[in-house]
């Protein structure tokens, strides 16, 4: 019955094409934009070409984030300060940082749970997973929050803009250790991984090309008085180099334009664009059309995935539910998809480091591998216990105002209680999320899931929608 | 002995393999005990009468008079003590200047370097135990290929074709282990992806049931608790190859001291006790425990009573059918290379044991190149 459903509704737009591409494809370029498809969104893009429908993400993309940054981030701590510290005192301090950091993850997190424009913090956290930085190495709450305000501005920008912004981000150059590369013994740490993971990918480049980036990135620092950026044209190499047959006394800024001039780039780019919004595997003659638009573009970030979501693959049904969500994706999805409201945010930044994405804190300079990585049992029970609980958040609040559970409540440390307290503090009203679908009952699957259910969910009212969010396919985007 | 015992007896000789020949294959199970954040190998297993040894870590040094000797050159940190009796029994090896060549100091790459036993600038997306298992398949009817108990990462273990499952506590799993809904038909990689992890659980969980009640007393605290369920696991009759346990803390950069025997005193009566309860479980000779971590910890004690990111470190193999003494080479104090320890053993010599002369599979393919078994097990 369902899969005849899903097979009226994905053959229906077929007779309204003129109109508009119907809910199943909007469904489908809602959910792989950003993080959920509510109904009222999918009626509305319904109307819409595709063409049509791609041009209002886009110009609704880019920007500022709209949750207020917590007060600290323009803040910053001298480290020569630091080494005068006592123990005492930098036990405090090192306590400090970890609250911020804590704080930062979830002011990040809310604000994807509130914006207005979804791709723009898809692609946030897509730039976050290519210019890595982590918190565990980088250590400055305040640093990393200029990082990401900085990838958040380039978002849907230039990416050689983004290429040449992020290259000199503080954040950046502690991670990858500016600090130690300076004229005389470099380090070849930012060289490599700028061509490795950043612009060329594997096999584009020789160990020679590394060695010679790194001598003309010497003298890249920070300035230890305010965090920003300083060139030091003592610690610069001056020296004749050669990066990719390409010879002369380079700067580091030589370099990063020497990378952008090699198609590699874009091809390297676009490819990461695709698994990231189509499918697994690209196919080989269209990520090259969508390669040479981005390169032709001048790396205008809109033009590619103009050129990404313009390709049959991306609308192909073969390729619908094909990429697994990541655990931001389920979970800031189920949030929005559902309605569910939160103050603090401090449970999912905890669920999503139990799920193996620990925002501003990947696991390495190559980020999250994703894809079915992301799935294993611990992972799986992890996310299907959340969307368990998710839907009682009723029940919880009830047991939480027991008096034997307050007392409790009292008893436990801080830290847990405000953990327990933020769960209480959820709320989700079935009713009114299940009133829109009042006499349109049909649509509950088809809002819900990428591709028919793969097992036989049934049920009644909640029950249905619970045994939905329960099947595997909820997984897939 | 009437009908009902001698069918008990059979049905317990059979799992138990007390009748049969010695275990083989999968059937010998391999415990892995990470120690997360870089274990100190130079206050565990101490080069007592080298002084420069003492010149290098005036502060933290273990004392000449506290180290538990093994021989006039080596001994134990004393919260090691527990350890003592598997030595004097000759079931411990210790295996000294453990590591690898260009070695990386970070913990999050050189940790994977291990999991993947990669070289240091190759990346590899499996687990050194995961490609084992994809050339030479655990046998089916095992409750998993392998079991990860505490911590949400896979280390070792992660890869798309292992049957591993993750697990803190038993009873915990299992009331989970409802929610997972492996009915279905996939149509493509991702969703077939979850389908099997969702029937790895479900298998998992209907063969896991009723764990063995030990007399053995277990450590307190969640290593402890961690050891109890590898002993229940071991004790499974459905089978598992493999188990990853993992101790953290030995970040040690600051006031070493007091963490690092709290730590190792842990590991120690940790590893006593599993030797206890695998024993009443009769499958102390059919299991070899092995420790390894990220990297050792710099020779120079550093300002904060503490050490740094290091290199080569000592590791402990352990069991009943080890071939218990000293392997590897001591800590040449004199020839450091930046300040660090050169290595004596790649570590995946240790993988290569675990792999050939344990299970019987070859290591070449799964190593990406030879290494040299140790010659750590008795025939």
């Amino acid at each position: 019955m369902l899969r005849l459903i899903f097979a009226v509704v994905v053959l229906l737009p077929g007779a309204a094409a003129a109109q508009g591409m119907g809910a199943a494809d909007a469904r489908h370029l809602l959910n792989r934009t950003g993080f959920d498809a509510r109904l009222e969104q999918v009626e509305e893009f319904a109307k819409l070409s595709r063409g049509a429908a791609v041009e209002r993400l886009l110009a609704g993309a880019g920007g500022v984030a709209r949750t207020p940054a917590p007060g600290w981030v323009k803040e910053w701590t001298d480290p020569r300060r630091l080494r005068q510290m006592d123990a005492e005192e930098r036990k405090l301090f090192v306590r400090e940082q970890i609250e911020r950091g804590l704080e930062l993850k979830g002011w990040w997190f809310s604000e994807m749970a509130a914006t207005a424009s979804p791709l723009t913090e898809r692609m946030t956290l897509f730039w976050h997973n290519h210019f890595t930085s982590s918190l565990q190495k980088v250590r400055s709450p305040a640093l990393i929050y200029r990082q990401n305000a900085l990838l958040r501005k380039h978002a849907l920008g230039n990416f050689g803009e983004l290429l040449h912004a992020v290259s000199r981000d503080p954040a950046m150059l502690v991670y990858l250790d500016a600090a130690t590369n300076r004229r005389g013994e470099p380090n070849e740490n930012f060289a490599r991984e700028v061509m490795e993971l950043f612009t060329l990918g594997e096999g584009k480049y020789g160990e020679r090309d590394i060695r010679e980036a790194a001598r003309a990135f010497t003298g890249w620092s920070i300035d230890p008085a305010s965090g920003e950026y300083l060139y030091r044209p003592l610690l610069h190499d001056g020296g004749e180099k050669t990066v990719l047959a390409r010879s002369g006394n380079l700067r580091g800024e030589d370099v990063l334009d020497i990378l952008l001039a090699q198609p590699a780039t874009a091809e390297f780019v676009a490819a990461k664009l695709w698994r990231e919004f189509v499918s697994p595997q690209p196919a080989p003659a269209e990520l090259g059309r969508v390669a040479a638009v981005f390169r032709a573009s001048g790396y205008d970030i809109r033009s590619a995935l103009r050129a990404l979501l313009a390709t049959e693959s991306f609308w192909a049904q073969g390729n619908r539910a094909a990429l697994i969500k990541s655990p931001v994706e389920l979970v800031v999805g189920t949030l929005r998809q559902f309605d569910i409201g939160f103050g603090d945010p401090l449970p999912f930044v905890l669920l999503l480091r139990a799920l193996g994405q620990d925002i501003f804190s990947p696991p390495n300079v190559k980020g999250w591998p994703g894809g079915e990585a992301w799935i294993n049992s611990t992972t799986l029970l992890g996310r299907k216990q959340f969307l368990d609980r998710i839907f009682r958040v009723e029940e919880t609040r009830i047991a939480m105002q027991r008096p034997a559970m307050r007392e409790k409540l009292e008893t436990l440390k801080p830290g847990a209680r405000r953990f327990m307290q933020a769960v209480a503090d959820l709320q989700f009203s079935a009713r009114d999320w299940q009133r829109p679908f009042e006499g349109r009952e049909a649509m509950v699957p088809v809002v819900l899931l990428a591709a028919a259910p793969a097992g036989s969910p049934s049920g009644e009212g909640m029950d249905y929608v619970r045994a939905l969010v329960a099947d595997p396919v909820y997984q897939l985007k | 002995m009437d009908r009902r015992d001698f069918l008990a007896a059979s049905v317990a000789a059979l799992f138990s393999g007390s009748l049969c020949a010695q275990p083989s294959g999968y059937r010998r199970l391999l415990v892995l005990i990470e120690l997360k954040g870089g274990n100190d190998g130079l206050n565990t297993v101490v080069p007592h009468a080298d002084d420069a040894y003492y010149r290098l870590r005036p502060r933290i040094g273990v004392r000449r008079d506290d180290v538990l000797q093994l021989d006039g050159r080596t001994g134990l940190h004393p919260a090691l003590k527990p350890l003592l009796a598997l030595w004097q029994v000759r079931e411990l090896a210790i295996v000294q200047g453990v590591g690898y060549p260009g070695p990386n100091l970070s913990h999050f790459r050189s940790i994977e370097i291990w999991d993947t036993a990669s070289k240091s600038d190759e990346y590899l997306a499996e687990g050194w135990v995961a490609r084992a298992f994809a050339g030479h398949p655990v046998p089916a009817q095992f409750a998993a290929d392998a079991i990860a108990v505490g911590g949400n990462d896979m280390g070792p273990l992660a890869g798309s074709g292992t049957r591993a499952i993750a697990l803190s506590d038993p009873a915990a799993f299992l009331r989970q282990a409802r929610l997972a809904n492996p009915l279905g038909k996939a149509h493509n990689s991702a969703l077939n992806h979850i389908l099997k992890v969702e029937a790895d659980i479900a298998r998992a969980a209907s063969q896991l049931h009723g764990g063995m009640q030990f007399s053995t007393e277990f450590p307190r605290g969640p290593f402890g608790n961690a050891v109890r369920v590898a002993a229940q696991l071991a004790a499974n009759p459905a089978g598992v190859a493999a188990i990853r346990l993992s101790l953290g803390g030995f970040d040690t950069h600051q006031n070493q001291p007091n963490v690092h025997q709290r730590l190792l005193g842990e590991l120690a009566e940790g590893i006593a006790a599993l030797k206890s309860a695998l024993l009443e479980a009769n499958r102390w000779d059919s299991t070899l425990v092995m420790t390894y971590a990220e990297f050792g910890r710099r020779p120079q004690e550093n300002n904060s009573n503490g050490t740094d990111h290091g290199t080569a470190a000592a590791h402990f193999i352990a069991g009943g059918r080890v071939r218990g003494g000293l392997y590897g080479e001591a800590p040449r104090l004199g020839e450091l290379e930046g300040g660090n320890l050169r290595h004596a053993v790649d570590f995946r010599s240790l993988y290569a044991t675990a792999l050939e002369r344990w299970w019987g599979v070859s290591s070449a393919g799964v190593l990406k190149g030879r290494f040299a078994p140790l010659d750590v097990l008795r025939a």
